[in-house]
C-alpha cells in the first residue's frame, strides 16, 4: 500500500473511552490545567455506562449509621476473594462518598431519604445498604451529569464516532494514537502527552451478554500491544440475572436491584435454592455464588423451559415496584410480554463485566508503559476475583478521576505532544494492516468470525472451566486469529460508515482478550470468586497472594504468578473485624 | 398466524440520494427491527450502516423511522407489524449512510444552554445538600431523556421547516426545564427561552410526547410550564414592568 494521508491533531491528554472512567478523567485533567481530547466510538453519552442500573456504591452511611469505609474496603475485598490490590479497594472505600456528593453538586439528581438526604439501597455482599440511586438508572443519570458538566469545561474537547486502532510509541513512551472516522474512514494520528484508556471491558466475546457492541476489549488490546501488563485475565464476571427469552433479548441485564428490593428466587419446583448455597445472604449473595447456584439448579434440571430460573417481586406492591424498578418494569413488558408486578420474571446468567483487565499503579493509574494510564472497567485490581454490585460506578468515578490528575501532572514532565518523533512506519504498517480487509474480497465475513470466538468462549470458557475445555479453546482462538488476519469486507469497497470493516478490526482486539483470559484461566488452578474450575474445585489457600500477570514475550503471549504484597497490619486489622448486621427496621 | 419470514425494507443511500432495498430475514420469537436490520448485515450487507448501542431502550443511538414512525428499532417488536416493515432515517438530519444521520446540531445546541448553576452558599457548603423526594422527582421526568432524539425528528419545526437556528427543539426545551426546575439551581434562564432557544415557535402539538420511548410529557410538563415561566416575565404587563424596575428571582444567564 502506498503513503496513507492522515490528519494530526495535537492535545496534551488524550483519553479513549467516555464512559464514566473517561468523562470523570477529562474534567479532573482539563481543571488540572490540561488540554484534553476525548475519543469515542460512539455518539457522547452513549457509552457502556448509561446501562448501570442499581447504583453507586459509597459509605455515606445516609441509611445504615454503621457504615464506613472500612467496612466497604471489607466488603469489597471479601467480595474479591483477596486477590484485589488493598490499596486500591482502599482509596476507593475512602473517596467515593466525596465522588457520589460532588456528582450531586454538578447536577445528579438522587433519591432521597425522608430526611432529604441522598438514598442508600442494599445490594448483594454490601453489609450496610450502600448504593445511591436514582430508580433503576443510575447510570443515565451519572453519564448525563459527567457529560454536561464536562462540555462545560474548559479546554474539553470531544471527538465522537472515531475508534482508536493503535497507540503510537517513541523512546519507550506513548505518544499518541492512530484513529479512524467512522462516518467516512478518514485517519487521523494523534499526537498526546500522556494517553488514558477508559474504553471499557470485553463483554461481547460472549454470545450471552448484557454488554453493547462497542465492548470489544479494544483498550485491553491496544495496551498489550503497546507493551502494558494485564493482570487477572481470567476473572470476568458472569451476572446472575439475564433476560433469558425472547431469543432476541437473551443476556439484557435484569438489575440486582430486583434482588436488593426483595425479589426472591426459585426453581421450577417453586423452591426458594439460594437456601442451599448461602443460607445466610440468601438472594443477596455475592454475584460468582447467585450465578453457580442459578447455572447449578439449570443443569440438575430444575429450570424453567427456557433455561432459567424464576426472579420474582410480585409480592411487592405495584406502585413500589414501578417506582422502584420502573425500567425493569417497561422492559419486561414491553419485550418478553411480562407483568413483573403480577408474573415471575425468568433469568440466567449473563456476561456482564471484566474484572480482568490493565495493571495499574493504584495511587495514579499508571500503567508499566510510561504515559498511558488506564481507568475503569478495563482497569485491573480493584474487584480481584468478583465486583460487587455498585461498586464498578463508583470506580469511574475514584479512579477516572485520579487517572486524570495523574494524566495531566504527567504532562508537565513530559516532552510536548508536537516535539516527539513518531516513526513513519510504525504509523505505515498500522494503517496497513487496518485497511488490508478491503483488498480480500474473497476473505471470511467478519461476522461470522465474531460469532465463533462468541460460540468458543462461551462452550470453552463458560461459568464452571476445566483445563481441557480450556486448551480446546485455545486452540480455537489461535486458529481464529490466523483466519481474522485474512478476513475480507465481502467485496464492499466503501471507507463510509462500513461497520463490515470495522468488525473486522474489533474481533482481533477480542481474541487478544479471549487468549488472555484462556491462558489465565488454565494457570489458575483453583475455583476463586468468578473463576470455577471442575477440575480444581476447591479454593487454594496459597493461591490467595498470588495475582496472574499476562505479558508479551518474543515467543507470544506468557501468563506468570506473581506474589501480592503483604497487606499492612491496619488494613488486615480491618478484615477481622465483625460488624454488626443490619436489620431494616432501623433504616430511617 | 405465525411469521416465519419477514421482508424488510431499508432504506440504503447517502446525502445523495438512495432507495428502499428488500431483504428477507428469517424471524425468531420475540425479534424487534434491531434484530431484523443486525440479520441483514451480518449475512446479506456487510456494510449497512446502522447506529446500536445497548439494544435494551437506555441508551437511545437505534432510532429510526419504521413505516414512517419515528421509534426506536431495539423497542419495536416486528410482530406490532405484518410480514414487511419498512425501516429509513430519521428525516430531520442530514442522513450521513443508510441509517445513520448526522445528529451533531444536537451536541452544538446543547453547549448553548447554560449548565446548571447552584448559588454561591450551596456551592462553598462543607455539608451534603439536604433536598425532598417531592421536589427532585419533578426533574427525574426530564433526566429520564435517553437523546434519541425522536422528539427531534418528529417536531414539525425542524421537520418541515428546518429553523433549527430558530428553535432548539423539545430535547433542549426537556434539558432546560431539567435544569430550571432543579430544586438547587439558581440561574434564570428565561432569557434564553424567549431568544435563542425559540420556545415561541412551539405551538404544543404534542407530537414530540407521542413519540418519546421514556413517555416524558414534554407538552405537558416541560414546554408549557416553561411557556408559562417565559409569558410571566415577557408578557404579562405588569410583571414586565416590574422586572424593569429591577426585581429579585433567579440570576439572569
Amino acid at each position: 500500500m502506498s503513503t496513507a494521508s492522515y490528519e494530526t491533531v495535537e492535545t496534551d491528554v488524550l483519553i479513549l473511552g467516555a464512559g464514566g472512567a473517561g468523562l470523570r478523567g477529562a474534567i479532573a485533567a482539563a481543571e488540572a490545567g490540561a488540554r484534553v481530547l476525548v475519543v469515542c466510538k460512539s455518539l457522547l453519552g452513549k457509552a457502556h455506562t448509561v446501562m448501570a442500573e442499581g447504583g453507586v456504591a459509597a459509605a455515606m452511611h445516609n441509611v445504615a449509621y454503621q457504615d464506613s469505609w472500612e467496612v466497604h474496603f471489607a466488603d469489597t475485598m471479601k467480595g474479591g476473594k483477596l486477590i484485589n490490590n488493598w490499596r486500591m479497594a482502599e482509596i476507593h472505600a475512602k473517596e467515593s462518598p466525596d465522588r457520589v456528593i460532588e456528582l450531586e453538586r454538578w447536577g445528579a439528581v438522587f433519591d432521597r431519604t425522608w430526611q432529604g438526604r441522598i438514598h442508600q439501597r442494599p445490594f448483594g455482599a454490601h453489609t450496610y445498604p450502600r448504593l445511591a440511586h436514582i430508580g433503576d438508572r443510575t447510570g443515565l443519570e451519572l453519564i448525563r451529569t459527567l457529560q454536561d458538566r464536562a462540555v462545560h469545561t474548559a479546554g474539553v474537547d470531544v471527538h465522537m464516532e472515531t475508534t482508536a486502532f493503535k497507540l503510537l510509541t517513541a523512546d519507550g513512551r506513548v505518544v499518541g494514537a492512530l484513529a479512524y472516522r467512522r462516518s467516512d474512514g478518514s485517519l487521523i494520528l494523534y499526537r498526546c502527552s500522556a494517553l488514558v484508556l477508559a474504553s471499557g471491558g470485553a463483554g461481547k466475546m460472549y454470545r450471552v451478554t448484557s454488554n453493547s457492541w462497542e465492548s470489544t476489549g479494544d483498550g485491553t488490546a491496544l495496551a498489550y500491544d503497546a507493551g502494558a501488563q494485564l493482570r487477572d485475565m481470567e476473572m470476568v464476571q458472569f451476572h446472575p440475572t439475564g433476560m433469558v427469552w425472547p431469543a432476541g433479548v437473551r443476556g439484557l441485564l435484569v438489575t440486582e436491584g430486583v434482588r436488593g428490593e426483595g425479589g426472591v428466587l426459585r426453581n421450577k419446583d417453586g423452591e426458594r435454592f439460594m437456601e442451599r448455597y448461602d443460607h445466610e445472604r440468601m438472594e443477596l449473595s455475592s454475584r460468582d455464588v447467585v450465578a453457580r447456584a442459578i447455572n447449578s439448579e439449570v443443569i440438575a434440571g430444575r429450570g424453567t423451559p427456557h433455561g432459567g430460573v424464576y426472579l420474582d417481586i410480585s409480592h411487592r406492591k405495584p406502585e413500589f415496584i414501578k417506582s422502584k424498578l420502573p425500567s425493569m418494569y417497561e422492559q419486561f413488558l414491553k419485550l418478553s410480554n411480562v407483568d413483573i408486578t403480577k408474573q415471575p420474571m425468568e433469568v440466567a446468567p449473563t456476561l456482564h463485566y471484566m474484572m480482568a483487565g490493565v495493571r495499574v499503579e493504584p495511587e495514579t493509574g499508571a500503567t508499566n508503559v510510561p504515559g498511558l494510564y488506564a481507568a475503569g472497567e478495563l482497569a485491573a485490581g480493584l474487584h480481584g476475583a468478583n465486583r460487587l454490585g455498585g461498586n464498578s460506578l463508583s470506580d469511574l468515578l475514584v479512579f477516572g478521576k485520579r487517572a486524570g490528575d495523574a494524566a495531566a501532572e504527567a504532562v508537565k514532565r513530559s516532552p510536548k505532544a508536537g516535539n516527539t518523533k513518531i516513526d513513519p512506519a510504525q504509523v505505515q504498517q498500522a494503517i496497513a494492516a487496518l485497511m488490508a480487509p478491503f483488498d480480500r474480497p474473497a476473505g471470511e465475513s467478519p461476522y461470522k468470525l465474531h460469532a465463533e470466538i462468541q460460540d468458543t468462549m462461551s462452550t470453552h470458557a463458560p461459568i464452571v472451566r476445566e483445563a481441557a475445555g480450556l486448551k480446546e479453546g485455545l486452540v480455537k482462538i489461535e486458529d481464529l486469529r490466523e483466519r481474522a488476519n485474512v478476513c475480507g469486507t465481502g467485496g464492499s469497497t466503501t471507507l463510509a460508515f462500513n461497520p463490515g470493516w470495522h468488525t473486522s478490526w474489533d474481533i482481533r482486539s477480542m481474541l487478544v482478550n479471549a487468549e488472555a483470559l484462556l491462558r489465565s484461566a488454565l494457570e489458575r488452578k483453583e475455583s476463586r470468586g468468578a473463576h470455577a474450575r471442575s477440575d480444581y474445585p476447591k479454593t487454594d489457600d496459597q493461591l490467595a497472594s498470588v495475582n496472574y500477570i499476562t505479558k508479551q514475550t518474543p515467543h507470544g503471549m506468557s501468563v506468570e504468578a506473581e506474589p501480592i504484597p503483604t497487606m499492612p497490619s491496619y488494613l488486615a486489622e480491618i478484615l477481622h473485624r465483625s460488624y454488626a448486621t443490619y436489620t431494616p427496621e432501623e433504616m430511617e | 398466524m405465525e411469521l416465519t419470514t419477514l421482508d424488510l425494507n431499508i432504506w440504503r443511500g447517502d446525502a445523495k440520494g438512495g432507495e428502499l432495498v428488500s431483504y428477507r430475514v428469517p424471524v425468531r420469537e420475540g425479534m424487534v427491527v434491531l434484530d431484523a436490520v443486525l440479520w441483514v448485515q451480518a449475512n446479506m450487507a456487510s456494510d449497512l450502516a446502522v447506529r446500536w448501542n445497548c439494544k435494551a431502550a437506555k441508551c437511545g443511538s437505534c432510532s429510526a423511522e419504521i413505516d414512517g414512525f419515528p421509534r426506536l428499532m431495539c423497542k419495536t417488536p416486528i410482530a406490532e407489524y405484518g410480514g414487511r416493515i419498512s425501516v429509513g432515517p430519521m428525516k430531520a438530519f442530514p442522513v450521513i449512510k443508510d441509517l445513520v444521520t448526522d445528529v451533531s446540531w444536537n451536541y452544538e445546541v446543547n453547549k448553548e444552554i447554560p449548565p446548571f448553576t447552584p448559588s454561591e452558599k450551596d456551592l462553598s457548603s462543607s455539608e451534603p445538600w439536604r433536598m425532598q423526594q417531592k421536589d427532585v422527582e419533578r426533574v427525574m421526568e426530564f433526566r429520564k431523556c435517553i437523546e434519541c432524539f425522536l422528539c427531534q425528528d418528529v417536531c414539525h419545526v425542524l421537520r418541515a421547516h428546518d429553523l433549527k437556528g430558530a428553535f432548539q427543539g423539545p430535547r433542549f426545551m426537556v434539558r432546560i426545564a431539567s435544569l430550571e426546575m432543579h430544586p438547587k439551581d439558581v440561574l434564570d434562564r428565561r432569557a434564553l427561552l424567549k431568544g435563542k432557544a425559540g420556545l415561541g415557535y412551539c405551538n404544543v402539538t404534542k407530537c414530540c410526547t407521542e413519540v418519546c420511548p421514556e413517555h416524558i410529557h414534554i407538552t405537558d410538563n416541560a414546554i408549557i410550564p416553561l411557556k408559562e415561566r417565559m409569558d410571566d416575565v415577557y408578557f404579562d404587563p405588569v410583571r414586565s414592568l416590574l422586572r424593569r424596575l429591577g426585581g429579585g428571582g433567579k440570576h439572569p444567564a
